[in-house]
């Protein structure tokens, strides 16, 4: 690992972070029934059904979880070699009257909430969007702001936030990398 | 007249002397820096007899857009020619005495080199009736070779009768071996090749079928042929059967079909686009051998200048054809001098003692001896060049050898005692 | 990638994404909103040399799904068929800003012309090209096979395809042959002899001249169209005999394994290569072939398109 990066929140972090998302979330739907959770590939994903397995373990429901891919939707296309999609799988029952939360690990620019939330309009359309996201690092590019946040974290635009988690990187971590402005 | 002094030049790259030329004939061979009279320096350089091309397009008239006789006839002196046989399928065709007398006189005029019009062996080049060929052998241009070349004389009837015809005459009739119905639509030549690119094949047996019938005919009925543009090792197999059976026959194989392979087509660049097409790597060692071992007696350039407009295209839509005069030297030089296959000499007999004595030209491919009549081009073998089409003066851009770095660079061409290139530029 | 204009183009790698992308973009044909806002801004001409309506239609809706401007252009009525070179046709499209060319033209190794003689700048797909090749619809063959005998993924390592027709003068068999080969599938060509290229000893394939052999023993089998006209030709003496020897009927239908599919490029000779209750037997898939067409040509202006220009 980089010598200069740093270890913000550990894998306990990350636990408590998602189950007091999962609180909050319970607490905005007051009840879960129309409640669905729509991580956004890759990482957005496998956060967004822990997050559901922790609803469980408060409500006793199951909240359906998704995902939806924003490729096809980016605005900075011609900026990048293409790349490949990811699946965009939406529950049965689909979006139409629901609450939708998305889900990412880090909340930046705001571009890609951007692309998603155009994703989720040619979808369907849900009764209301939240946003639920592991880290905001800030920087915000267009007005968007999240609704369920695991932690706020101050950073300089010359340094990178990486998010880890278990399913993909094989341990849940979330490291800072770079100098502070 | 004052006399001319190649000064310190090697005949056929043998010992320097000083070539002194008069009224049009080599007058002496005098020991170098003893020669006396205009001097041209070519110390270090080659002489050889003036190269006789029995194969150019020279598209006047008709298609003066591609190709006149005076372009042509540039781009044969700085190629090192002095003699080129002009074919018939202009437009009009030279299928009468009119036409090739007019050819004959453009070439006249241009003076460059001599200009030998070939005649259509039928009419229009149709393939139907014959032409009449005895008005042209006994015009002012006395045409002595007959070809149909862009077509085959595939009536085995016709043919016949042609090759007895130009006997009278002492003609030669130079048949462009090609059935027709196996090539229909032909694009390539027909190997794994074309079956991967999706080109209709021009099978090599289509060439090779037609040499077979004609030597046969030749022999039967006891006349001279001559086969133009050989392209396939199976033919220089069957010209070599029937040399060895006494029939009278000749052949010649283009610079390109010495040096350049259907590999190319791959680029689907029509520039590599030519008929007969450019074959495999086999045939073309096979054409070396056999122009070195004298199966093939002759190179003959197969000149065929295109505006861009018909290669600057897709490929089927493109014109078959390529440029060769101003490059034949180098590619000879490169493909049989340099690796050893033909010495000097006889560099000299296949560009230009050879054609001459097929075309029957009295006045070219003689030996360099004193007597002989001045035609020569003089030749440095160190040089290197790099072949670039705007330096070309042919009117056409259609070189397949753009960007290649050659061996041999044409520095003198004298035309019966007259200098038509000087250092490499035109006189 | 910059342009598509060979099977041959295309890595395993290569191969499997657009596969892949093909496969998430099939689902957007599901929805109500069948767009995606991936190439606003772009253009995308087609440019038909040859009547191809199924072709041109795929290619047209897979542009307009990504939101690019399509512009046909079709040889017939234009300045094309009064005479205008394929390079002036070019030019015009280069000035007017094509991001991509789909081109479908009679003449092989038009599409490398177009891409390679500096006429345009823009990306080329080769949507047929003479008795060349047509990679989209190899691309749309993999991708069907792919879902019925490899669950949608991966490659087609170890399946076996019989192509069977007219292979000498088909740019679908050639295609299919060499992106067969690169995904590992096992190709047999089966035709009369005359209607094999010549050198197809050397394509990485099997060729058979008898089709009641190899059927047993494949898991798909591809019918490519004949037209009756060939046998002036002497390609072979009657349609009746070739439809006896190789055309598929039910009773030879029966000698494929049951999960054997069967599949056409369209458009179909009915009674010639393929009878009629072949083609409408539930083991035929060309309707499902054409869906698919679209998803794939989608995949592959994504890919073409989506991305940086520079990108290579």
């Amino acid at each position: 690992m980089d010598s200069r990066a740093h270890v913000v929140l550990d894998d306990a972090d990350i636990g408590r972070a998602i189950r007091r998302i999962a609180h909050e979330i319970v607490e905005r739907a007051r009840g879960s029934e129309s409640l669905i959770l729509l991580g956004i590939p890759t990482r957005g994903v496998a956060l967004a059904h822990r997050i559901a397995d922790a609803v469980a373990a408060i409500e006793g429901t199951e909240v359906p979880v998704g995902s939806l891919d924003i490729t096809l939707y980016r605005d900075d296309l011609r900026m990048r070699p293409a790349r490949a999609l990811e699946p965009t799988t939406i529950p049965a029952g689909g979006v139409d009257d629901k609450v939708v939360v998305l889900v990412d690990d880090v909340l930046f620019s705001g571009r890609t909430i951007r692309a998603a939330l155009d994703a989720l309009n040619d979808v369907g359309r849900p009764s209301a969007v939240q946003l639920a996201v592991l880290v905001d690092r800030g920087h915000r590019q267009l007005p968007i702001r999240p609704d369920y946040v695991g932690k706020n974290l101050p950073t300089s635009l010359t340094e990178q936030v990486r998010v880890e988690v278990a399913e993909v990187d094989g341990a849940d971590q979330v490291t800072i990398l770079g100098e502070p402005q | 007249m004052t006399s001319l002094v190649l000064r310190g030049v090697r005949p056929y790259g043998e010992d320097p002397v000083d070539i002194v030329i008069a009224d049009g004939v080599i007058v002496d061979l005098a020991a170098p820096g003893t020669g006396d009279g205009e001097v041209i320096h070519a110390e270090d350089l080659v002489a050889l007899p003036g190269f006789v091309d029995l194969h150019t397009h020279l598209r006047e008239p008709g298609r003066e857009d591609a190709e006149t006789v005076l372009t042509g006839t540039r781009a044969a002196a700085l190629g090192g020619f002095t003699c080129v046989h002009a074919m018939a399928n202009t437009n009009p065709v030279a299928d009468t005495a009119g036409v090739v007398e007019q050819v004959w006189r453009l070439g006249q005029v241009a003076g460059l080199v001599d200009v030998r019009p070939v005649g259509a062996v039928t009419l229009g080049l149709e393939g139907e009736r014959l032409a009449e060929l005895g008005a042209m052998a006994h015009s002012a241009a006395e045409v002595r070779v007959f070809s149909d070349d862009g077509k085959c004389v595939h009536d085995a009837v016709l043919m016949r009768r042609a090759l007895e015809y130009v006997k009278a005459f002492g003609g030669v009739v130079a048949q462009h071996a090609q059935e027709p119905r196996l090539t229909e639509g032909a694009q390539m030549n027909e190997g794994e090749l074309s079956g991967r690119l999706g080109l209709a094949g021009w099978p090599a047996v289509a060439e090779e079928a037609i040499i077979a019938r004609d030597v046969l005919l030749a022999q039967h009925v006891g006349s001279r042929l001559h086969v133009c543009h050989v392209s396939t090792a199976g033919s220089v197999e069957v010209i070599r059967w029937a040399k060895a059976r006494g029939v009278d026959v000749t052949a010649e194989v283009t610079p390109h079909h010495l040096i350049l392979t259907e590999d190319l087509v791959q680029s689907y660049d029509p520039i590599y686009k030519v008929n007969p097409p450019l074959r495999s790597a086999a045939d073309v060692e096979a054409l070396r051998a056999a122009l070195a071992d004298g199966t093939i007696d002759a190179i003959a350039t197969d000149h065929a200048p295109h505006p861009h407009e018909d290669k600057d295209c897709e490929w089927a839509a493109a014109a078959m054809g390529m440029l060769g005069l101003e490059t034949a030297f180098a590619v000879a030089m490169s493909t049989m001098v340099e690796p050893g296959l033909l010495s000097w000499r006889d560099l000299a007999q296949r560009m230009s003692v050879q054609p001459a004595r097929i075309g029957r030209v009295s006045t070219q491919g003689h030996d360099l001896v004193v007597g002989a009549v001045a035609n020569l081009a003089v030749v440095d073998p160190d040089a290197r060049v790099v072949v670039e089409p705007s330096g070309l003066a042919s009117k056409s851009r259609n070189t397949p050898y753009r960007g290649m770095e050659l061996p041999g660079r044409v520095v003198h061409t004298i035309h019966a005692g007259t200098p038509t290139v000087l250092d490499g530029a035109l006189a | 990638m910059k342009h598509l204009l060979s099977a041959a183009d295309l890595s395993r790698d290569e191969a499997v994404l657009v596969l892949d992308t093909a496969a998430e973009l099939a689902a957007v044909t599901d929805r109500s909103v069948k767009k995606l806002p991936t190439l606003r801004g772009r253009t995308v001409v087609n440019l038909f040399f040859e009547d191809s309506t199924r072709t041109r239609i795929s290619f047209e809706v897979a542009a307009k799904r990504l939101s690019a401007d399509v512009i046909n252009f079709a040889a017939k009525g234009s300045s094309v068929s009064k005479g205008e070179s394929l390079k002036d046709t070019a030019l015009t499209l280069e000035a007017m800003g094509a991001d991509a060319v789909v081109i479908r033209h009679g003449s092989s190794g038009a599409p490398h012309r177009l891409a390679t003689a500096g006429w345009i700048g823009g990306s080329v797909v080769n949507a047929g090209d003479g008795t060349h090749e047509h990679p989209t619809q190899a691309l749309l063959d993999a991708f069907t096979l792919r879902r019925h005998l490899r669950e949608g993924s991966g490659d087609l390592d170890g399946l076996r395809v019989a192509i069977v027709g007219d292979i000498l003068h088909s740019r679908v068999a050639r295609s299919n042959v060499l992106l067969m080969r690169t995904l590992g599938a096992e190709v047999t060509l089966i035709a009369p002899p005359t209607l094999m290229p010549y050198g197809v000893e050397s394509w990485p394939c099997s060729v058979s001249y008898d089709i009641d052999t190899v059927l047993p023993d494949v898991d798909a089998v591809m019918m490519l169209r004949v037209q009756a006209e060939r046998m002036h030709a002497a390609y072979f003496p009657s349609t009746l005999e070739y439809s006896r020897l190789y055309g598929l009927d039910v009773a030879r239908m029966s000698r494929l394994p049951d999960h054997a599919i069967v599949m056409h490029p369209g458009p179909m000779n009915r009674g010639m290569e393929i009878s009629a209750d072949v083609a409408d037997s539930p083991r035929a898939v060309m309707v499902e072939q054409v869906a698919n067409g679209v998803s794939v040509r989608m995949a592959v202006l994504y890919l073409l398109l989506g991305g940086m220009k520079e990108d290579i």
